[in-house]
């Protein structure tokens, strides 16, 4: 015989390897709806979250291997094994662990085993049916890739002693590796645990021949392992949990001994074995292992005075039992809101004044959290939350420290932040509020759409250390150059910091800091925040610091200016000779079943769900990684999986509530080409010209064969006398967005507030793809083929593009005015255009459609002065408005 | 000819590299994907690259001879999209069959010709059975987790009918490859055990996974070591890695199999990591220098190419090769 050590293993999506040094593998048995009857109450009202959330707390209690079991008769025992497994499948923190599929109906094993990609356990085959049906169902089992619990049953009957136990796993093992060629390592023997001290002489010794079986298996079938349910064998005192505890813990001692190696133990229901009293333990050992013929009489006499004291515990709140400084410093890091005001009430009763408890206690706990977001061990969505209990603290402390009138905080120091003029984005600048307002320092948020002046003023009343600016679109560039130039000015000393999505380093160096003498710093995301604050603020070190970054932006100039000193342009006219070719006798142009305006007014926000692209969600929260792979990213998939969770939570309270309303204008008309221009036809007899679209060419000199290209490129021109069309749009989901974050804000709930509103950004894009698609497949009708998956649709493989203005093909803003006038956008929903030509709403899209299949995205890039010149007659600007909007895109 | 399970005793095997590269080279028009037997389809081809074993053969074998010409004992058949389930795309469902036997069938000859040549080296084909463009372990509706586009058994009569196909078509192995979702490799294993039993055959069968980045899982989210545990009910030829990593990045989860699994281990990297417009630019040098560590550690029994490779890789892959002994298997 074959003795070579072979050890069973299994996957969930971590590998699960039972080795003599494993000692004991338990499995979660509370996902049993024969077991537990909470479970099988909320699997037949469908509430499977919380059937999850069973099956999580089992595998954060240390199950390794949790056992899924459906059979009930009112229940439709297959469905719901797959519609759990699959569930399962979807959290990362339970799929971790191997499922034991456990059915005495083979159609439900089977349905188990074709939706688990892990290797499970089967629960259970045996001979009770004859050998021709184990031998066939071993044999799929092995081809699905599984281990499998064989009971200690044959045609006869159940095993119920010593002899019958060794004879039929002999039997089952010899079968299963003779002649199905099963792994003897994935045989686990389930001997069969009964109850013993039930009175019954045929009982008493039910645990002794369970241990000894074990040991014969274990001994003298190969590899194979033994397995059984624990608590079965105190099954004569229930009502006494102090005894079971007890019993359970004698037999699993003297079990393992033997070989048991596997086995099902609610671990609340164990009691240590040193720590059993020594009477209560003899007694018992004396039932377990039958050593005395009145060892049941004396227990059962015992079991009377043994007080019961229950060890199950739904939440583990021994925290609250710390001292009271750990008990905020828990809250604060955990994120708990539930005792915060209590502790908080305790602190204050202690202290001398009420500002010593945030001086003290909560900064203690923030500082925590500080140092544990900086080491990178806690993630910006838990930082947000801790924010969120720090505010509920601050806020009930206020009124007594208003009451005490001298309490004045000692922050570190005071900040502004402002989204600048025209601009409206808000979420990246909020996330820096939140997370320097942990950090002690008090904010001066100025909201959005703030004008210089404002800014300027603010910051001379309330004598801030600091000044952070942000913003989203390239105009809001211009008005920072604008701010930190008053700024040197009106003589300030104090630090810019810059910060947004349109903001970099380069533009921060070569524009921004040259402006002014002072420290100017780009902030690059929310988490550098602190420490960049933390050094301009430091007396003794900031000349240094800002001398350090000073140098370095002086540095980035110098690059810059040696790079773009060596970049060639073309002329305008030699681009446009050179514009992007299409072939407009071979191409075919679809006239489009619809043309006019369109409008939705009360779009049905559930048909937006599935076009959601979550990997910018995450960005936002500075969480890096793909979605869905982020799910299970090794550093922050936890966090992430928590924040998606919380994501859907409020995404499902957006939709039932209906607390978003989405709107949309769209139109498509018959237009041509003039050069760059597109002309846009008043009807379809094409002989009045409505607007134009006014474009922009590339101008970069291009390697041969490569065209400089302009979106009127994709129109046929004129001249050819094709017709045909252009669309535009606007979508919004930002109704009621602010309304909804200033509700949280109200509630100290900046984590919400910032959730809401980075679901809506979300929303209005999948709102934009979801009406690209009804316009490409119907409206206009020119891919009415098309089957795409929302991944294909997030990598754009579409025909015809939707570009917008304001992003790389259409950098002029200004081109969102003639949208706004051609579609009445205000007028018929009511998103409106900002000074600096930001949508309000913020969660809005506009732009153009451009169908032909040719058409592509691309990036105009920087442009020379005739372009400039030439692009302010057809605009009908002067040269100086012209430049203004376009100066991100000018050639120096 | 020898088996190849005799000659993976003594020697590293070289599979060819990736076939998609080579075929955009040839810059194959929506015409030249129908050819004369689709010219009228009722949907758009361009892009279906399978299809060409069909369409244009003479290019499909020149590609598989390169490959054999740089060295490459074992290549892979054109058929990664050839099931029904992947088809749909193309609503090419019903060639499936067609697709499968010709394209083993061309490359067959091609190997022939190659063996005939010299054979004390004798060349492989590998009935390539991609991973489809669905899962059977993920929903792809994010509001009902618990959803799935694709069940067990769709995959299994689906990858049933592609594997009886390239077996007719007279391939020598096959290979399971692109693992992202293990419980797809599961039914392809499934129905290839169905096929062996009702056909009292022993085919070899590789099986490739892919982790898909630095998080070092599969898509599915299975560990290297969770996937071979998971996989390992089968009496494999190899099982490896392909996709998604270069040969630098996929060491570690290499190293993994190389000291847990009972059968051969195989690698077919990536050409590097893709750089920011989606190009692979690791060159054939750079790409064996880093296979060199595979095999200084002894980590492999079969090597080759995944996307971005071209016969140039696989030349320097099967120089590097050279005078090293395989991986040893227990």
């Amino acid at each position: 015989m074959n003795t070579e050590k072979k050890y069973l293993k299994l996957s969930g999506l971590e590998p699960l390897i039972i080795t003599p040094e494993s000692n004991f593998i338990n499995v979660g048995e509370r996902t049993n709806v024969a077991g537990s009857r909470k479970f099988l109450r909320l699997i037949k009202e469908e509430k499977f979250d919380e059937a999850l959330a069973i099956a999580r707390h089992q595998v954060e209690g240390g199950a390794q291997i949790i056992d899924i079991n459906m059979d009930d008769g009112l229940l439709d025992g297959k469905e719901a094994m797959v519609r759990f497994m699959n569930l399962i499948a979807a959290e990362p923190d339970i799929a971790r662990v191997p499922i034991m599929i456990d059915s005495s109906k083979w159609e439900i094993i089977e349905a188990g085993l074709q939706v688990a990609q892990g290797k499970c356990v089967v629960n259970s085959i045996s001979l009770k049916e004859g050998e021709a049906q184990f031998i066939e169902h071993a044999k799929k089992i092995k081809m699905y890739g599984a281990a499998v619990i064989v009971m200690a049953f044959d045609e006869v009957g159940q095993a119920d002693n010593y002899e019958r136990r060794i004879e039929i796993s002999k039997r089952s093992y010899d079968i299963l590796v003779n002649e199905v060629n099963f792994p003897a390592e994935d045989i686990i023997f389930d001997l069969n645990i009964f109850p013993v001290a039930t009175g019954m002489e045929e009982h008493r010794r039910n645990a002794i021949d369970f241990i000894e079986a074990t040991r014969w298996v274990r001994e003298n079938l190969p590899n194979a392992n033994v397995s059984g349910g624990v608590s079965n064998v105190s099954f004569s005192f229930r009502g006494n949990n102090a005894v079971r505890e007890a019993m359970h813990s004698v037999f699993l001692y003297y079990a393992i001994k033997a070989g048991m190696n596997i086995g099902i133990v609610n671990p609340a229901m164990l009691e240590v074995y040193d720590d059993i009293p020594k009477d209560l333990l003899e007694h018992v050992e004396d039932v377990i292992l039958d050593r005395r013929e009145d060892a049941t009489e004396r227990l059962l006499d015992f079991a009377e005075s043994v007080v019961s004291t229950s060890k199950e515990r739904k939440v583990d709140l021994s925290w609250r039992e710390k001292p009271l400084q750990e008990r905020i410093t828990h809250s604060l890091v955990k994120g708990l809101d539930e005792f915060i005001v209590e502790d908080v009430e305790a602190a204050r009763l202690e202290a001398v004044k009420p500002i010593e408890v945030i001086e003290g206690n909560l900064m203690i706990g923030m500082n925590v959290v500080g140092d544990l977001f900086g080491s990178g061990k806690m993630f910006l969505p838990q930082v947000v939350k801790s924010a969120r209990v720090m505010k509920k603290a601050v806020a009930y402390l206020l009124p007594f420290i208003e009451e005490d009138k001298d309490g004045a905080s000692q922050s570190n120091g005071k900040i502004l932040l402002a989204t600048v003029k025209g601009d409206v984005h808000d979420i990246g600048k909020n996330i820096v509020g939140v997370v320097l307002g942990c950090n002690n320092y008090d904010i001066v948020d100025l909201g959005v759409m703030v004008a210089p002046e404002k800014i300027i003023q603010a910051a001379k009343d309330e004598n801030v250390d600091a000044i952070g600016l942000s913003g989203l679109i390239t105009p809001s560039l211009d008005e920072m150059v604008y701010l930190a130039k008053e700024m040197e000015r009106q003589n300030f000393e104090v630090p810019l910091l810059i910060g947004g999505a349109t903001t970099s380093k380069a533009h921060t160096a070569v524009k921004i800091d040259p402006q002014y003498k002072n420290a100017v710093v780009h902030v690059h995301d929310a988490s550098r925040a602190v420490t960049v604050v933390g050094d301009l603020l430091n007396k003794r070190t900031n000349q240094k610091y800002v001398g350090v970054i000073k140098a370095d932006y002086v540095k980035v100039r110098e690059g810059f200016a040696n790079r773009s000193s060596k970049k060639e342009y073309v002329s305008l006219d030699e681009a446009r000779k050179n514009k992007f070719k299409i072939d407009w006798d071979a191409v075919t142009i679809t006239k489009p079943n619809f043309e006019g305006i369109q409008v939705f007014e009360d779009f049905n926000l559930t048909k937006l769900v599935d076009y959601i692209d979550w990997t910018p969600f995450f960005r936002t929260w500075e969480l890096a990684g793909k979605y869905p792979a982020i799910l299970n990213d090794k550093v922050v998939g936890g966090e992430a999986t928590k924040l998606f969770s919380d994501a859907k939570i409020m995404l499902a309270q957006i939709l039932n509530e209906k607390l978003l309303t989405a709107k949309a204008v769209f139109g498509i008309f018959p237009a041509n080409s003039v050069n760059d221009d597109v002309e846009i036809f008043a009807d379809s007899d094409r002989n009045k010209v409505n607007t134009k679209f006014v474009t922009l060419r590339q101008q970069a000199k291009k390697k041969e064969g490569i065209a400089n290209i302009a979106l009127a490129d994709f129109i046929a021109p004129k001249e050819s006398e094709i017709e045909d069309y252009v669309g535009a749009f606007c979508v919004s989901t930002g109704f009621g967005t602010a309304e909804l974050a200033a509700e949280f804000e109200k509630d100290h709930d900046d984590y919400n507030s910032i959730m809401i509103k980075a679901l809506a950004d979300r929303l209005a894009e999948a709102f934009a793809e979801y009406l690209h698609e009804k316009v490409r497949k119907d409206y206009w009708g020119y891919a009415s083929s098309e089957v795409l998956t929302n991944n294909e649709l997030i990598k754009e493989e579409y025909k015809g593009i939707r570009p917008a203005p304001g992003y790389p093909a259409c950098p002029d803003h200004t081109e969102k005015l003639t949208i706004w006038e051609l579609l009445s956008v205000k007028e018929t929903i009511g998103v409106e255009l900002t000074d600096g030509l930001a949508m309000w709403p913020a969660a809005s899209v506009s732009g153009y459609y451009f169908g032909n299949e040719k058409s592509k995205y691309f990036g105009v890039g920087k442009i020379t002065e005739d372009q400039v010149e030439d692009f302010a007659v057809r605009k009908g600007m002067s040269i100086e408005e012209a430049k203004k909007w376009l100066n991100p895109n000018l050639a120096e | 000819m020898e088996d190849i399970r005799n000659i993976l005793k003594n020697k590293i095997l070289v599979l060819d590299g990736a076939m998609g590269t080579m075929i955009q080279q040839y810059k194959f028009t929506e015409e030249d994907y129908r050819g004369e037997k689709f010219k009228d389809f009722k949907v758009s081809v361009k892009g279906n690259n399978d299809m060409l074993s069909i369409t244009q053969p003479e290019a499909i074998k020149t590609i598989h001879g390169k490959y054999l010409e740089a060295g490459a004992d074992i290549i892979e058949t054109n058929t990664f999209s050839s099931t029904t389930i992947a088809m749909a795309d193309y609503e090419m469902e019903e060639y499936v069959y067609e697709l499968n036997y010709e394209s083993a069938k061309i490359a067959k000859e091609v190997a022939e010709e190659f063996t005939a040549k010299n054979p004390t080296k004798p060349r492989f084909v590998a009935g390539s059975i991609g991973p489809t463009n669905r899962t059977a372990s993920m929903s792809p509706d994010v509001n009902d987790p618990g959803f799935r586009a694709v069940t067990f058994d769709d995959l299994r009569v689906a990858y049933k009918q592609q594997a009886e196909a390239l077996i007719d078509g007279g391939v020598d192995v096959l290979l399971v490859e692109t693992v992202f979702d293990t419980l797809n490799a599961k039914a392809a294993l499934f129905a290839i055990e169905e096929i062996k039993a009702e056909r009292n055959i022993d085919i070899p069968v590789m099986l490739s996974g892919t982790i898909t980045d630095a998080s070092g899982r599969t898509l599915s989210g299975q560990t290297a070591e969770a996937f071979l545990i998971s996989v390992s009910h089968i009496p494999l030829l190899t099982v490896g890695f392909n996709c998604a990593l270069g040969a630098k990045q996929l060491t570690p989860h290499l190293e993994v199999l190389s000291q847990k699994a009972q059968f051969g281990v195989s690698a077919h990297p990536n050409a590097g990591l893709p750089n920011a417009f989606g190009e692979y630019d690791e060159t054939p040098a750079q790409m064996a220098d880093q296979i060199k560590e595979y095999l200084d550690k002894g980590l492999i029994n079969i090597i080759g190419g995944c996307c971005g490779t071209t016969p140039g890789h696989i030349k320097a892959i099967a120089e590097a090769v050279e005078g090293y002994k395989p991986r040893l298997v227990e």
